[in-house]
């Protein structure tokens, strides 16, 4: 019995060791076939795989274009700049680091904690920025400190440099950190290792002139991502391609005549742009106050950055571009020359002004702005002298849609295709504009009296300075319209100059030449005898020019305008838009004086020096460094 | 008398006298040549995955001797005090385990090991040797095939450990505990038919213990049917080791020059993922070369298995025999794509963990069970 069990059990076991057997055959040709896969059949997928693992590319930022005046005086260029770079693995006590950086002043205590969060959330082997551009002092300080403080060093690395400051910034624009947004719509291999990118004016319209193509190099590296040198024999080809800079730009602007611009406006809230009527060059562009534009590219703290939101003068608002304002007085040329093209004046003929205009019917009162009584006036005098009365009598015979469709030939009302973006197209109201806008039947109707008032530039008409400068370039020109530009050519590496050529747009068509004659008559006599009178002495040239004051706030009938009684803040904005030489125009110039008053007192001397700086190339005496009281 | 005589028998007695020792060992020639070989690699292998770290090598060779130490020791032990042992090993390693799962030591998240000072020991490689050992014994003193009572009763055997050991969590060593356990009871010829029918409820159970699987189990799971689909978390190990073995091709980078391996994209590459290293390094060649010793290694352990006398020795034999290439084959399988990433090491070839000392410990009585054989035929 024992030796039968013992017999049939070497059987069963016999069987299965069999059995074993061929399961382990089994599986090890499946384990066979599954290598054989990996490495014979898909053997080039998987060495290209593997490939791609180890090479990383190595991005070689190209330099970014500089900006230079209309004569290349360098306006923007890039300087290296020293900042504190911080590798957290070689950082033995990332906090107490911190915290000694901030007790030698080389970063601010309240800093700490968000730099730990920041630096923390990089990868442990990368240089994260701790402190940007530091002072000479500061790095004198860290320099003999340096030994204490391992992991932590100075790195050299190109920012924008801006040797005058805070010049032209609205027109210039800056530079800040890529963000969110910019990533949507760049092409993002094309900006890797670019941390800044241009906002606002030049520096964004021609981002892509600018930025130039960044490079590249190939390098070896590890899972980490960090840079190694391969052990061993095989050295795999390493690839590199040189950035191709960006291009420099040469704007219209002239340097001396912004300079002139940004110092005769001083302090006061406003704006002065200076075009060139013959091409549409922008040779100034001032937009007050302003801002450092280097504060962006550093990085704001959020301090400094609500104080610049905050403000209630806007330094950031460009208002060359985007401040929309009532035109005042300065649209009666563009009134005369309609009244004159539509035949419904005879220019020699007096009208007696008594201050006050009605319309028939009607006994609400149009006053004349200062108050005043002109007396007998003709189409000159009333330019000159900027009759109320005259102009509230044309515009009722002109009618709202005459003057709309005149005025637009003007640029108002629409964009004037200046190439730098924001510009807003302020707004030449009709009718047909009102019924669309409002909602209630009774807001939607035109009454007679809107059409009184657009005729000396307040109501619903609004305008932008660029507007106007635009408008008094076209009026220079008689007729003849060109986009504003801030650029007028593109500098390559070779050091050549490629201009851009002028863009013509529509302009003014089919005024007379003795039309246009007599509206230069009556803005020259504005600087002459006229409301801008004072400007016009000492001329080595001719200067033709109109005033411009828009009410902030309507004066109650019956009630006197009274400056001094009036708080600041709703005083009148001074305009003044003019030309020179008044016979063959070189400079256009729009001032602008928020709440400044009078256009006459406020914004007209400040046009006579800008138009001195680029006709007579009169260096402003403060241009130097000193500064000049407005 | 010619030279070659000479020679002839100077070989000879070399030959001899190593025979002797080995049989004064109680050890098998060709199975020590075939685990020395395997050694070796290991060894080359190790040094190039490591990046080049002479310690490492040095470890392993520690941990080597420690194994080669349990296994002369082992191979001198009779079947008889084997069966004996058993029960009392397997209760010790019960205790271990609820030890190390009450107030283990915490490494990597999971608690396996018990800190003895110097050194880290996993209770749950008793297992390893402990089960087979009991299941065995049992076996030894029962009629074959397994009737159902005595199948309870090596299932409970089973269960018990495995249950200790997944949760903390190991699913790698669970899995090979159950394997040598399962393996004695196959050997011992339970029916196709019962096996079928454990097979389909143990499907069914594998449906209803999805709900108590870790959610990164469960994750590994899921990855390993789609790899891509996590390629940076997850996925990555078995991404990355796939590149490794692809990209090493017919003959390999060559020694020392994986870059998978040596830029550490693969993870764990000298321990459980060193399979990838020597796919790349060496290329299908060399895992050929690797599969060759082990499948060597396996047929010598089971023929020296069916040599052995007794149900006790032919079942412990043949277990440890086949258990040995259940870790192959999960690692490899694991590494290569074909299976789920569960923690087994390739065995004599990883770094590191006390398998190395089990695993030799294993062959030490695998031989002492053969050259322990009565010889019935002479």
């Amino acid at each position: 019995m024992r030796i039968k069990d013992q017999w049939n059990e070497q059987r069963i076991y016999a069987s299965r060791t069999f059995a074993a057997l061929l399961i382990v055959g089994v599986l090890s040709l499946t384990l066979l076939g599954k290598l054989v896969y990996l490495q014979i059949v898909r053997y080039e997928y998987y060495l290209e795989l593997s490939q791609g693992n180890r090479v990383r590319l190595d991005p070689l930022p190209a330099s970014r274009g500089l900006i230079l005046d209309r004569r290349g005086r360098v306006l923007v260029d890039n300087e290296p700049a020293f900042q504190l770079e911080l590798i957290r693995e070689q950082t033995p006590n990332l906090n107490d680091t911190l915290q000694r950086l901030a007790a030698l002043n080389l970063i601010n205590h309240e800093d700490v904690e968000p730099l730990g969060r920041i630096i923390h959330a990089r990868r442990s082997f990368d240089s994260v920025p701790i402190r940007l551009r530091l002072s000479d002092e500061e790095i004198g300080r860290f320099a003999v400190h340096r030994h204490e403080f391992e992991g932590v060093d100075l790195k050299a690395r190109q920012t924008r440099h801006y040797p005058y400051g805070e010049l032209g910034v609205h027109a210039l624009g800056y530079v800040a950190a890529v963000s969110e947004d910019d990533i949507g719509r760049i092409d993002r291999p094309g900006y890797a290792g670019t941390t800044l990118i241009g906002k606002l004016g030049v520096e964004s319209a021609y981002e892509t002139q600018l930025h130039g193509l960044n490079g590249y190099s190939q390098i070896l590296v590890n899972a980490q991502g960090r840079s190694v040198k391969f052990q061993g024999a095989y050295q795999p080809e390493l690839r590199s391609e040189a950035p191709v800079a960006g291009k420099d730009l040469v704007l219209a602007l002239d340097l001396p005549t912004q300079q002139a611009a940004e110092l005769a406006l001083g302090e006061h809230r406003g704006a002065v742009v200076a075009i060139d009527p013959a091409n549409g060059d922008v040779l100034a562009l001032v937009s007050h106050p302003d801002f450092d534009p280097s504060l962006f590219g550093r990085g704001l703290t959020r301090s400094e950055y609500s104080q610049l939101t905050d403000n209630p003068d806007k330094p950031l608002l460009n208002r060359a571009l985007r401040g929309a304002y009532p035109s005042g007085s300065t649209i009666k040329p563009v009134m005369a020359l309609a009244g004159l093209s539509y035949h419904l004046v005879d220019p020699a003929k007096r009208q007696f002004c008594d201050g006050v205009f009605h319309l028939p019917g009607s006994r609400h009162m149009y006053r004349e702005g200062k108050g005043g009584k002109h007396g007998a006036v003709d189409l000159v005098d009333a330019i000159a002298r900027s009759c109320d009365v005259y102009f509230y009598g044309l515009a009722s015979q002109l009618g709202v849609d005459r003057i709309a469709t005149f005025a637009a030939q003007f640029g108002l009302g629409a964009l004037t295709g200046i190439d730098i973006s924001g510009e807003k197209p302020g707004l030449l109201p009709t009718p047909e504009w009102k019924r669309q806008t409002y909602k209630r039947p009774q807001d939607q109707i035109w009454y007679p009296g809107e059409t009184v008032n657009l005729g000396v530039g307040q109501g619903y008409l609004t305008v932008t300075p660029l507007q106007l400068a635009h408008m008094a370039a076209v009026l220079g020109e008689r007729g003849r319209s060109f986009q504003p530009r801030v650029v007028m050519g593109e500098r390559d590496a070779t050091g050549k100059v490629a201009p851009l050529a002028p863009v013509a747009s529509p302009g003014a068509t089919g005024i007379s030449a003795e039309d246009w004659a007599l509206i230069l008559r009556g803005m020259v006599g504005a600087t002459t005898y006229g409301t801008a009178a004072a400007i016009g002495k000492d001329t080595r040239y001719s200067i033709a020019g109109k005033t411009g004051t828009a009410q902030v706030y309507t004066v109650a009938q019956n009630a006197k305008y009274n400056e001094k009684t009036v708080a600041e803040r709703l005083r009148d904005h001074a305009w003044f838009i003019g030309f020179a030489p008044a016979e063959a125009p070189r400079i256009a110039v729009c001032v602008l004086v928020e709440n400044g008053g009078f256009g006459a007192s406020a914004a007209a001397p400040i046009a006579r020096r800008v138009m001195d700086a680029y006709l007579l190339e009169r260096v402003p005496a403060a241009a130097a460094g000193g500064s000049e009281k407005p | 008398m010619t030279l070659t005589d000479h020679r002839d028998s100077a070989a000879r007695r070399t030959l001899s006298t190593a025979a002797r020792l080995l049989s004064a060992l109680k050890l098998d020639g060709p199975l020590l040549v075939g685990l020395g070989l395997l050694a070796v690699y290991g060894l080359l292998v190790q040094y190039s995955a490591s990046g080049q770290s002479l310690e490492t090598v040095a470890r392993t060779l520690l941990r080597i001797g420690l194994g080669a130490m349990a296994m002369i020791g082992l191979a001198h032990s009779s079947p008889n005090f084997l069966r004996s042992l058993a029960p009392w090993l397997y209760g010790a390693g019960i205790l271990l385990l609820l030890i190390v799962d009450a107030m283990g030591y915490v490494g990597k998240g999971a608690q396996r090991w018990l800190d003895l000072g110097l050194i880290r020991f996993q209770p749950s490689e008793i297992m390893k040797l402990a089960v087979p050992m009991l299941a065995a014994s049992i076996m030894h003193e029962r009629r074959l095939p397994p009737d159902w009572k005595s199948l309870l009763l090596l299932a409970a055997i089973i269960v018990v450990p495995v249950g200790l050991v997944a949760p903390q969590p190991d699913l790698g060593t669970a899995l090979l505990i159950f394997a040598s356990g399962a393996l004695v009871v196959l050997m011992a010829g339970l029916q196709w038919q019962v096996i079928g029918g454990l097979a389909l409820a143990g499907a069914g159970a594998a449906v209803v213990g999805w709900r108590f699987l870790h959610d990164y189990q469960r994750q590994r799971i899921r990855i390993f049917l789609d790899p891509q689909s996590d390629p940076l978390g997850s996925g990555y190990h078995i991404i990355q080791s796939q590149i490794a073995i692809g990209s090493g091709g017919l003959f390999g980078k060559g020694w020392m020059h994986g870059s998978q391996a040596q830029l550490d994209f693969l993870p764990e590459r000298s321990t459980d993922f060193i399979f990838a290293v020597i796919g790349e390094e060496f290329g299908l060649l060399g895992l050929i070369v690797l599969m060759l010793l082990y499948l060597f290694i396996v047929s010598r352990s089971v023929y020296l298995a069916t040599q052995a006398s007794g149900t006790f020795a032919r079942l412990l034999a043949s277990s440890l025999a086949l258990t040995f290439f259940v870790y192959v084959f999960i690692n490899a399988g694991m590494v290569s794509g074909l299976l789920p990433v569960v923690g087994v090491p390739l065995p004599l070839i990883s770094y590191g963990g006390t398998s190395v000392v089990t695993l030799l410990a294993g062959f030490g009585i695998l031989m002492g069970l053969h050259s322990h054989r009565k010889l019935v035929n002479s």
